[in-house]
């Protein structure tokens, strides 16, 4: 059975094994594939013996060079932390007008504040601040809660109708859910409410509408709808809008009420980076 | 029609044990589904049961029907090939699913609108549907179809068994619709390539041990004095497979009347039990089982001897040796103690060239027949496979190595590599596979058309290349971007905004993969008018240019 025939276009003799027509020939393996094969082993076992590699009954050899992922990690972070720390103490030793002021801790403040946002806000508020329907634009000089620093920084801090003790909180009704205006009291708030936002009303509605907005709005929103800090209520007569200003988004807010919220950072960022966050969301263009 | 032979009917009592299994399984799918805990279970109950049903009808459509065979004289064995023809169907019917389901994803991930808002459209669901589609439906039914076509013929021998291949046939199909049934109605392990739940896994076992026994026997009754070395590829991807697949999935059911199971192993063990069995999945499924059709059909298409014996006896040790212990390459810098992620490197290191012993005893075959690049449309869907395995076979250890891990980890860098596999090494070699046995499977002497293989080998080549280079750059560019510090040490980007810097590249991927599918439509359009008997009036490949030298 077994005949050792020499293949013409290699020279090489076959195994004499033929299966279904198929040959092999008994060529002998390529040097170069043995040896590179010879050092990836060679190299196998050295890079065993310098790292952590063998697995022992309570613990691991831990190699020549001790290297260990979690101090490798950690003395990464010490250095990152070392690197930045003269700017942290400074940042932790001023005030948020103090920061403003000196040029390169305001540019280290915003750099930091930058990556803090883009981590920690961005999801809501967008890469840029430029929110979206439910979360505020936060380079436009709207600002409900208030825009300078000291306020932003606190904002930052308590959250909006969070868990916090301090929290940012109002509540505006939801009107007609609760039962506190009919619709059709509702649909002439919402007409008087287009109107001071400068917008197109139906006439007489919109005068019924006054006298509701008087009676139901105005102890937050103030008479003129231009809103109260104080209490978080927002401006009515300006041309921006949290929830969206469209008859129907008003009807739905006044309808239903809306009551966002925004988590507290104090225990989630320390205060240095929520100064940093203050510093460069003040900067974004609508600080006051 | 000469030698036509009447055959027995197949054993008797194997029928009635058959018939009365069918039964029981009808039952016990009835009686789950009656009191099935969930949904999902009733479902998929129902599915088995009817599935049962109907093989019981088949069954005895069988047994009353006489058996012709085409055999010749009385050296000829009766090759078993129904079961393989059925298995040529199934490869190209999922292949065409899992790349359309692919198109889909790669769509939805440049234009997240595509998913419509459904639950079972959403990323989610269909990515395990496309993982599992091409790997284990189109992959699974290649492997299976070309290794009982290798087995006989390498062996010189029938088919063990005459109605075990049908149920590992349709057993396996089964195995499939109700994996990818249960991920579009959210049932799931949720672990990587290992999605199905508890019930599926058990069906596939018992499947899967009727392939092996069967395989097995096949190679015992032998007439050859020894065993193929594809028949070795193919051996140790049946074994391994099997292996892993019970190790990951063992589980606790919450019920046995529901779907929900919880897996055995928890914490970093579960994760590395996972990863074991993934990356052999990849090892040995995707690598050695391929492996086994490589080294059958390329030097039969070529018609040259396999360049070195020795080099198959080493470079196939040393593969299945070393690949096993390379999983944990897929958790550096997690949880996993710094050790096991050491050896995880280490063993991916040295799998280099026992991978790469594929390649060079395949391309090295060819000597004598290189001109056969230039005229045959399937020599050149077999060198750039063999091309694309090394690409990727060298570009697996590079990845492992922990620095070079650390960027490419979590990106698309490793999404093109999977899929430079995927589709230039398995895929093309499952092309080369189907278009060679096609004609003798239903009797034709050639293709309909080698210029139709060519246009197919051209489109999808494009395909690829436009795949992976794409995911190359977006991958790199991904990980520099998580990377990046500022010159005052803070991160530069948030995360949406390396997701921004991708789309340019999923737009491109998403073309890239219609290409391959249109090389898809290509192939089953030609395939179709092949087993029509039909010839298509052409030139020879670059006949002229041979005639002329």
């Amino acid at each position: 059975m077994t005949e050792h025939e020499i293949d013409e276009v290699t020279g090489q003799q076959t195994t004499g094994h033929e299966w279904d027509g198929i040959k092999e020939l008994n060529s002998p393996i390529p040097r170069w594939w043995l040896y590179t094969f010879y050092v990836t082993i060679a190299w196998g076992i050295a890079f065993m013996i310098a790292m952590p590699s063998i697995p022992l009954v309570n613990d691991y050899t831990k190699g020549v060079l001790g290297y260990s992922q979690r101090a490798a990690v950690r003395a990464d972070i010490e250095e990152a932390r070392a690197d930045q720390s003269a700017f942290r103490d400074r940042i932790e030793q001023s005030s948020l007008e103090e920061i403003r002021d000196i040029p390169d801790l305001f540019d280290f403040a915003v750099a930091g504040g930058k990556s803090a946002f883009s981590v920690n806000c961005s999801q809501c508020h967008g890469a840029g601040g430029a929110g979206a329907p439910g979360f505020p634009n936060l380079n436009d000089d709207a600002w409900i809660w208030g825009g300078k620093p000291a306020e932003i920084l606190d904002t930052i801090r308590v959250g909006i109708r969070s868990d916090h003790p301090d929290t940012r909180f109002n509540q505006m009704p939801a009107f007609l859910a609760d039962e506190l205006l009919t619709r059709e009291e509702v649909s002439n708030v919402v007409e008087y409410v287009l109107k001071i936002s400068d917008q197109s009303h139906e006439r007489d509605a919109a005068a019924r509408g006054q006298t509701v907005f008087r009676e139901q709005c105005s102890s937050c929103h103030q008479e003129s709808g231009k809103g109260n800090r104080e209490l978080g209520a927002p401006n009515l007569a300006d041309a921006i809008w949290l929830y969206g200003g469209s008859r129907d988004e008003i009807r739905r807010t006044v309808s239903l009420a809306r009551n966002g919220v925004m988590p507290a950072w104090e225990d989630k960022l320390d205060e240095v980076t929520r100064k940093q966050l203050a510093t460069y969301v003040h900067a974004l263009g609508g600080g006051e | 029609m000469a030698g036509l032979t009447l055959y027995a009917f197949g054993d008797d009592t194997m029928n009635g044990l058959a018939l009365f299994g069918l039964g029981v399984a009808a039952m016990l799918g009835l009686g789950v589904a009656g009191g099935a805990a969930d949904e999902g279970m009733r479902i998929h109950a129902m599915l088995f049961a009817g599935a049962a049903i109907l093989a019981v009808f088949f069954l005895i459509n069988r047994i009353y029907e006489p058996k012709v065979s085409l055999a010749g004289g009385p050296d000829t064995i009766d090759y078993n090939d129904s079961v393989v023809r059925a298995g040529a169907i199934a490869s190209v019917f999922w292949g065409l699913v899992g790349f359309l389901v692919g198109l889909t994803l790669a769509l939805q991930l440049a234009f997240p609108v595509l998913n419509f808002d459904t639950a079972w459209l959403n990323f989610g669901r269909l990515r395990p549907l496309h993982t599992s589609a091409v790997i284990f439906a189109f992959g699974g039914n290649v492997l299976i179809m070309s290794s009982f076509y290798v087995v006989q013929r390498t062996c010189r021998a029938r088919l063990a068994g005459d109605l075990a291949p049908w149920f590992i046939f349709w057993g396996y199909q089964l195995f499939i619709v109700l994996a990818a049934t249960g991920y579009l109605l959210g049932i799931t392990q949720s672990k990587e390539y290992a999605e199905p739940e508890w019930y599926v896994d058990l069906w596939l076992t018992i499947v899967w041990v009727t392939y092996l026994l069967v395989f097995l026997a096949t190679i015992w009754k032998r007439r050859e004095p020894h065993i193929y070395v594809a028949n070795w590829f193919f051996l140790a991807f049946i074994v391994t497979v099997a292996m892993v697949h019970l190790v990951n999935n063992a589980t606790v059911p919450v019920s046995l009347m529901g779907s929900k199971s919880y897996i055995a192993w928890s914490g970093v063990q579960d994760a590395l039990t996972q990863w074991w069995y993934a990356h052999n999945a990849v090892g040995f499924f995707l690598t050695a089982g391929f492996l086994g059709i490589m080294y059958y059909f390329l030097p039969k298409q070529a018609g040259r001897p396999i360049f070195s014996y020795r080099l198959s006896i080493i470079h196939f040790w040393s593969l299945i040796f070393l690949y096993i212990w390379a999983g944990p390459h897929h958790l550096h810098f997690t949880a996993l103690p710094d050790w096991a992620q050491t050896l995880g490197m280490v063993f991916s290191v040295m799998l280099w060239m026992p991978s790469w012993g594929g390649m060079v005893n395949g391309l090295m075959t060819l000597s004598g027949a290189w001109d056969k690049i230039r005229t045959d449309p399937l020599i050149r869907f077999m060198v750039v496979s063999l091309a694309f395995y090394g690409m990727s076979t060298f570009e697996g250890p590079l990845m492992a190595i922990r620095t070079v891990n650390a960027l490419s980890h979590y990106t698309d860098w490793t999404i093109g590599h999977v899929h430079s596999g995927a589709l230039g090494w398995v895929a093309y070699i499952s092309f080369a596979a189907i278009y060679f046995v096609v004609p003798p499977l239903w009797g034709q002497a050639r293709l309909y058309s080698l210029r139709l293989v060519n246009v197919h080998f051209w489109v999808s080549s494009i395909g690829i290349v436009l795949y992976i280079t794409a995911m190359w750059v977006s991958g790199i560019l991904q990980g520099l971007m998580w990377r990046a510090y500022d010159n005052l040490g803070f991160l530069e980007f948030s995360f949406i905004e390396t997701v921004e810097a991708m789309h340019p590249f999923y737009v491109i991927r998403a073309v890239g993969g219609l290409l391959f599918v249109i090389g898809m439509l290509v192939m089953i359009y030609n395939l179709w008018r092949t087993i029509r008997g039909e010839v298509r009036a052409e030139a020879p490949m670059a006949g002229t240019a041979a005639a002329r030298a």
